[in-house]
């Protein structure tokens, strides 16, 4: 499959999705950081921040992703989050409770922080699986 | 054979219907659905997880297998992507 000729970005569309950019990614931390608090969490956090790459390269081009995002950290973080939150349960176990039993985990407040975990593991699952499916969809 | 298939369908449809006229009222708190975990975790869902959010509570901690289940199928359905649209950008170049 051949792909089309690429256009040259328009300056404007650049510069403003490049300064929007940053803003979309720090909602996207604050989404994924206070979804035990607020309503939000690592699925909706993750999105957020895929799409923020995801405008990235629409506004500039394909080769962009490649360079900011190499595929094997892709790949690998995809992965690492579900080992993060899987790894919790396992350290749970380790610390004599039941899997993914937050309680012992040596925390000021261990259930809190524990979701917290498991959230970012999520979030970066999501973020990680979004972008990895629209850069092969982008390179197919 | 068509006959068959009408009747089956038919039928079906009417258990289902005759089925859905006795479910519980959307949000009545009498229903079993809600008399059975539902207290427990509005009562106590702070003072025994210590977050503020109710539904974090229940799909983190109470119910973290279930999330872990979900970022699995995430997981799967990315690596899934993956196998077929790489494995037909090899086809394409030979």
């Amino acid at each position: 499959m051949t792909l089309p000729p690429e256009q040259p970005p328009d300056v404007i569309i650049k510069v403003v999705c490049r300064s929007l950019v940053p803003f979309i990614q720090l909602f996207g931390l604050y989404v994924v950081m206070h979804g035990h608090s607020s309503p939000g969490g690592g699925f909706q956090g993750g999105v957020i921040l895929a799409a923020s790459f995801v405008l990235l390269v629409l506004a500039e081009d394909r080769a962009t992703l490649r360079h900011h995002i190499p595929p094997a950290a892709l790949n690998a973080s995809t992965s690492a989050g579900v080992l993060l939150f899987a790894g919790l349960g396992v350290v749970c176990l380790a610390l004599g409770a039941n899997y993914l039993d937050y309680g012992p985990l040596p925390f000021a407040e261990p259930r809190s922080i524990g979701m917290l975990v498991i959230e970012i593991g999520v979030g970066i699952t999501v973020m990680a699986a979004m972008l990895s499916i629209f850069r092969d969809l982008l390179e197919f | 054979m068509k006959l068959l298939h009408l009747v089956a369908t038919t039928v079906t449809g009417l258990l289902l219907i005759m089925g859905s006229l006795d479910l519980a009222e959307t949000g009545d708190p009498a229903a079993p659905a809600a008399t059975h975990v539902s207290p427990r975790y509005i009562e106590s869902s702070l003072e025994e997880t210590g977050v503020e959010n109710m539904v974090t509570a229940v799909l983190a901690d109470y119910r973290g297998f279930d999330t872990l289940g979900e970022v699995t199928v995430i997981f799967t359905g990315a690596i899934a992507v993956l196998l077929i649209l790489r494995t037909g950008l090899k086809e394409d170049e030979e």
